[in-house]
């Protein structure tokens, strides 16, 4: 049970990169928080900075009340469960497990009960003096976590951990992953850019851009509430519609369409309206009309992909949406819908800044 | 080198010592020391000398007996390097073709791999001892008037016999992994590709091979000039009149059985910068490798 | 069909060919050497082993004068052994420290001290016998074991080897070891160590049978004919049969050059693999 902090954190590399650019966090005591964001934004640096493996170039990070920026890995009692696993392959599932305790000098009686149990947890006892090579990869990823949580240590970090394995071990590790950490109650740190994992596992998530936090909260926030274009655009699956207007004092305005319910926005300034595909609605008295592309049949929901007559990105191509609906709406390709959408929950970016302005 | 290192002052420095202190003290003074001698004069009982700047150098390697060997090295070098190469190239390919009996060849061609130089020429010598060696006896009777106490060409022929010889085995292992390596796939498309089998092999599968006989010629240069010191040293020993010394048996000569330092060193110092160049060209290929 | 076999044949008889090249000239040293002295003077070299096996490997082994002045078969033998083992550990145990220091760990002097290791590649000992033999004498190693092993291990062939090989080692296994709370030397005796097992063991071998077969720097070495290997009996044998005399023991020349030659062979077939492995991987 531990709380971690970190105090305008900058990391650049010794070859100019600059993979973190001030970051400020206060992760409380049990929490589970997610790193997310595109590839190479800085999620793996900042995470591998608190493990003590990445040497912090500013900023403080302190673990409960102790700064540690010159405490060595080994002494921040951390534990890390790697992408690859990282186990070592010439020692058992025993041996892989007990390895940091033997070197915090734990004596042998203690070690065995604490391995046994957390094989026990993991449904791993079985093979406990098996070699790495000769598990399958869901296994393996389970010996990982294992070694990480024998040594119960203040926090635990992982670095994608599921990325190896397939879709279908993937969503039940994941649940697996929640549920140990709700058990165990101690401070996690996941970095992941899988959505669902994200969202799923998070009491807050952080989105990371370009070496900075983009906003942190509870994922339904971040869903419901993005404060900037990047957030809004990176959070929710399928992605939300994004269409470029101006403002004329009473529409947004986008080629032919003209959109009403929107007041108190700047008429000189390039906007991007948003909208999430499944705040889209059939509606006889709708403004968008949509000419059917595609429609995906996902089972409960249907996708269905369109361009938005009218509306044109650059005055070359009509702008294509999403609208999410159900399984039994299935319309003929190249017919045209007519959607509505409720004004209230729509959002609206300064396309420069990519601030949120509505 | 690894993304995350251990930092500490004293312990990196405590594991390479072993090695450094032993190459200061064993390599680099004595080369230091090489160097420097080959600058000095000595008198005839070894008292004083003198500093003589290049002296060495002209007296020694303008010399008849230092140009014969350096012909020699090279000519021997270049022929027990090509030999060696073709002959294991050849034995490489076959024994990949059968599948049959593949690892028996495979043992029964790389096993002399462990026979020292001079064990080998020892063996060899004994093979042509005039007295009772069948190889002597042999080439007579097929009317070539064989002697190699005599005849340099023939004493040349006995080295670079038994230099090939004790050479093959490494270059046939290198070849043999080198077309092992060689993936399937490409065999296969080839096979569908070109008919005869030997235009596959020249234009296919050698090249493929390029790498591996570019790094192979460099060892047997090598091998040529320095290991087949105990070759020579248990075969010919320079005989006749020097036609078989090589540059680095002259260098043990002189400076050994002569005690001539000045001009052993100055030797010395000259194999120094063949060696330096056979490094460097060794190193442009493995620069270039990285690219491929 | 037909000319698809005769290929086969071919390639069957050319293999055959070259195994006889490689290994005839062994065979029949071995045979001769199991015959008399006037056997072999009368009649060559033989084919078919004789009678004098027995005879012949016994005094070379074990008869004091039976092949050298006085040093015995038995004790060049195990000059030779000494020579290959201690070369092959010393040489494994100094390159994998060196290695372990320049790959994993980040101090001032890593780059020169990679270039001093590096220069050992340019001075072969054929480059600076008389000064190398000179600083030997002057410390007072000659024939000394360690006078003989020591300067031979400090080349920088196993420690590009052992170098090369950790640095395909995964990076996430230190970061998992220090957050494991391994120490230097610890991540090394306790992961690194166990996970060049392989490594370790081809290394092991090539040296071995390397070390073995050293001929020039023992030749300057050694003075006293107790330390002789056998490597450098065969030069002295040599020098015997060149000198002449009575009667030309050949035989216990053959025996001596197979007993010379037994010892590596045997380690490389044995350990074939890790030695193919081993011989082509030290190159890359
Ligand atoms: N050792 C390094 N040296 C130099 N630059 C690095 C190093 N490691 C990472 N970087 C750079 O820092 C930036 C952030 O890298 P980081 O690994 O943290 O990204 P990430 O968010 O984890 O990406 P991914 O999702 O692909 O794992 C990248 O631009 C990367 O190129
Ligand atoms: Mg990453």
């Amino acid at each position: 049970m531990s709380k971690v902090q970190l105090s305008n954190v900058i990391k650049t590399y010794p070859n100019g990169a600059e993979a973190v650019r001030g970051v400020d966090m206060e992760i409380q005591s049990g929490e589970f928080i997610v790193f997310v964001g595109p590839s190479g934004c800085g999620k793996s640096t900042l995470l591998r900075m608190i493990a003590g493996l990445e040497k912090i170039t500013d900023g403080q990070i302190h673990i409960d009340d102790g700064l540690i920026n010159d405490v060595s890995p080994a002494d921040r009692d951390v534990a890390m469960v790697f992408q690859n696993y990282a186990l070592y392959p010439h020692m058992t599932v025993r041996g892989n497990m007990s390895y940091g305790l033997k070197n915090r000098g734990m004596p042998k009686s203690e070690i065995d009960k604490k391995v046994t149990d957390a094989a026990e947890m993991l449904r791993i006892g079985d093979f406990l003096d098996r070699q790495p090579n000769q598990l399958s990869g869901g296994q393996r990823q389970r010996v990982a976590m294992g070694r990480a949580i024998v040594r119960e240590p203040k926090v635990f970090l992982f670095d994608e951990p599921l990325s190896n394995l397939d879709a279908k071990l993937r969503v039940q590790m994941r649940i697996e992953i929640k549920r140990l950490q709700r058990r165990m109650n101690v401070t996690s740190i996941y970095v992941t850019h899988d959505q669902t994992e994200a969202m799923t596992l998070a009491d807050r998530l952080a989105v990371i851009n370009d070496g900075k936090i983009e906003q942190m909260g509870a994922p339904i926030d971040l869903y419901n509430n993005p404060e900037t274009l990047f957030v809004a655009s990176f959070i929710g699956s399928p992605q939300v519609n994004l269409l470029p207007v101006t403002f004329d004092g009473q529409h947004l305005v986008n080629g032919n369409l003209k959109l009403a319910g929107f007041s108190d926005l700047p008429n000189s300034k390039e906007l991007v309206l948003g909208i999430r595909p499944d705040e889209l609605s059939l509606d006889d008295n709708g403004q968008f009309p949509l000419r059917v592309d595609i429609v995906e049949q996902h089972g409960s929901d249907n996708l269905i992909y369109g361009g938005i007559l009218g509306a044109t990105d650059d005055g070359v191509e009509e702008m294509e949406f999403c609208f999410k609906t159900s399984q039994d709406m299935l319309p003929d390709l190249d017919s045209t819908l007519t959607l509505g959408f409720n004004a209230e929950r729509a959002m609206v970016f300064d396309k420069t800044t990519g601030d949120r302005l509505r | 080198m690894k993304r995350v290192q251990f930092e500490h002052s004293a312990i990196p420095y405590l594991f390479v010592a072993p090695q450094i202190i032993i190459i200061l003290v064993f390599f680099l003074w004595p080369a230091a020391q090489a160097i420097y001698q080959s600058f000095l004069l000595e008198d005839a009982f070894g008292l004083s000398s003198q500093f003589v700047w290049f002296r060495n150098y002209e007296d020694t390697i303008f010399s008849d007996s230092w140009l014969q060997a350096a012909g020699f090295t090279i000519v021997f070098s270049a022929i027990v390097t090509f030999l060696s190469l073709a002959l294991a190239l050849l034995l490489a390919v076959k024994a990949n073709e059968v599948i049959r009996g593949a690892s028996t060849y495979k043992t029964t061609l790389m096993w002399a791999y462990a026979i020292a130089p001079p064990v080998a020429g020892l063996m060899g010598n004994l093979m042509f001892n005039p007295l009772i060696g069948d190889m002597y006896k042999f080439l007579n009777a097929i009317g070539w008037d064989f002697d190699h106490k005599l005849d340099s060409f023939d004493a040349g022929f006995v080295v670079v016999l038994i230099s090939v010889w004790k050479q093959v085995s490494v270059n046939f292992i290198f070849f043999l992994s080198g077309l092992q390596g060689i993936p399937k796939s490409v065999n296969e498309a080839s096979m569908m590709d070109c008919r005869s089998p030997t235009r596959r092999f020249w234009t296919i599968t050698f090249p493929l091979l390029a790498p591996t006989t570019f790094f192979l010629m460099v060892i047997n240069i090598t091998y040529a000039f320095f290991e087949t010191f105990g070759i020579i040293d248990t075969t010919t020993r320079g005989a006749p009149g020097g036609a078989t010394n090589t540059l680095v048996f002259k260098v043990f000569q002189d400076g050994f059985r002569g005690a001539d330092l000045g001009g052993s060193s100055a030797q010395s110092v000259v194999l120094m910068i063949m060696v330096l160049a056979l490094t460097v060209v060794q190193f442009r290929f493995i620069e270039r490798k990285v690219h491929y | 069909m037909k000319q698809w076999n005769w290929r086969l044949i071919s390639t069957h008889a050319i293999l055959i060919v070259g195994v006889c090249f490689m290994s005839l000239p062994v065979w029949v040293a071995f045979a001769t050497s199991t015959h008399s002295a006037e056997h072999i003077l009368r009649n060559g070299l033989q084919f078919w082993p004789g009678s004098d096996f027995v005879e012949t490997y016994r005094q070379v082994l074990f008869v004091d004068g039976g092949v050298m002045k006085s040093v015995l078969g038995t004790t060049m033998l195990k000059n030779s052994l000494i020579l290959g083992i201690g070369f092959a550990v010393g040489k494994v145990i100094i390159s994998m420290l060196a290695a372990y220091a320049i790959v994993y760990f980040r101090f001032k002097l890593a780059v020169p001290l990679f270039w001093v290791i590096f220069m050992t590649l340019l001075l072969p000992l054929e480059v600076r016998i008389i000064p190398s033999y000179e600083v030997v004498a002057g410390l007072g190693l000659l024939d000394t074991h360690v006078g003989l092993i020591v300067p031979l291990i400090a080349s920088a062939t196993g420690t590009f080897f052992f170098r090369q090989f950790f640095r395909s080692v995964p990076d996430e296994l230190l970061e998992a070891a220090r957050l494991d709370g391994a120490t230097a030397w610890g991540f090394f005796k306790d992961i690194l160590v166990p996970l060049s097992k392989t490594m370790i063991a081809a290394i092991l071998i090539i040296m071995f049978v390397v070390g073995w077969n050293q001929y020039l720097w023992p030749l300057i070495m050694t003075t006293k004919e107790e330390n002789y290997t056998l490597v450098i009996g065969i030069k002295q044998i040599y020098q015997i049969l060149a000198e002449g005399g009575e009667l030309p023991q050949y035989q216990k020349a053959f025996a001596l050059t197979i007993l010379a030659t037994l010892p590596p062979v045997l380690v490389v077939l044995v350990f074939q693999n890790w030695f193919v492995k081993g011989l082509v991987e030290s190159e890359k």
